[in-house]
């Protein structure tokens, strides 16, 4: 399962995606909205996506977990639109024989997302608003 | 040939559009169409930032040569999760 979606996520539908008779272990990751980020006092974050690329993207990181941890499944689910303070704007579910393949798969997928997913975070913020970019602070809207 | 731009989150609000459809001659590189595109819209131009291309939902090289009917997609820093 790897999709972009405009509701809120249910992890449950990310971990049943993962299942496996073979799998003994399933680790899962929940990146949600905090309410302060460099100094700022952050209102909520809006996301905006590339989806079909993003998809594959999504997709190609399954098959580097896969490969490089010998995991099971992997299922991948980011937001877009707003996300609230505390809400989530992205889950992954990783299962495999063992917990120290999920673990490490889990880790990373959200780094790998990071990375290379042509998705973006407007942050609203007191004060302002501003495209979170490469830098930790953050493109300024101009 | 007719080229399918695509721009995303702070190159979206410089460029005033999300999606653009241009004819131009080719050969040219992505490189080469995003200098293009400053130089016919200023507010592309003052956009200094890091900037990758990607055609037909791949990232591609800078020098990558642009075929016909090409969706490109111009990506500023991605910031998902």
């Amino acid at each position: 399962m790897f999709e972009i979606v405009a509701a809120p996520i249910v992890l449950e539908h990310v971990i049943r995606a993962v299942r496996r008779d073979d799998a003994g272990a399933i680790a899962t990751f929940l990146g949600t909205t905090r309410d302060r980020n460099v100094g700022r006092r952050v209102i909520r974050l809006e996301y905006e996506a590339y989806p079909e690329m993003a998809r594959l993207e999504m997709a190609r990181i399954g098959a580097e977990v896969r490969e490089n941890f010998g995991a099971a499944a992997v299922a991948i689910v980011h937001r877009i639109g707003v996300v609230e303070i505390g809400e989530a704007s992205v889950a992954i579910a990783v299962s495999a024989a063992h917990r120290d393949a999920a673990f490490a798969g889990c880790r990373y997928a959200i780094d790998r997302l990071k990375e290379i997913v042509p998705i973006w975070k407007k942050e609203h913020y007191v004060g302002g608003e501003i495209w979170i970019g490469a830098q930790s602070g953050g493109l300024a809207a101009s | 040939m007719t080229l399918k731009l695509l721009f995303f989150a702070s190159l979206r609000e410089r460029a005033g559009t999300s999606e653009m459809t241009i004819e131009l001659d080719g050969p040219i590189t992505v490189e080469a169409l995003w200098r293009r595109l400053q130089r016919d819209h200023p507010r592309l131009a003052s956009y200094s930032g890091p900037l990758r291309f990607a055609v037909d939902q791949s990232y591609v090289d800078n020098q990558e040569t642009l075929q016909d009917n090409a969706e490109v997609a111009f990506i500023p820093p991605v910031s998902g999760g």
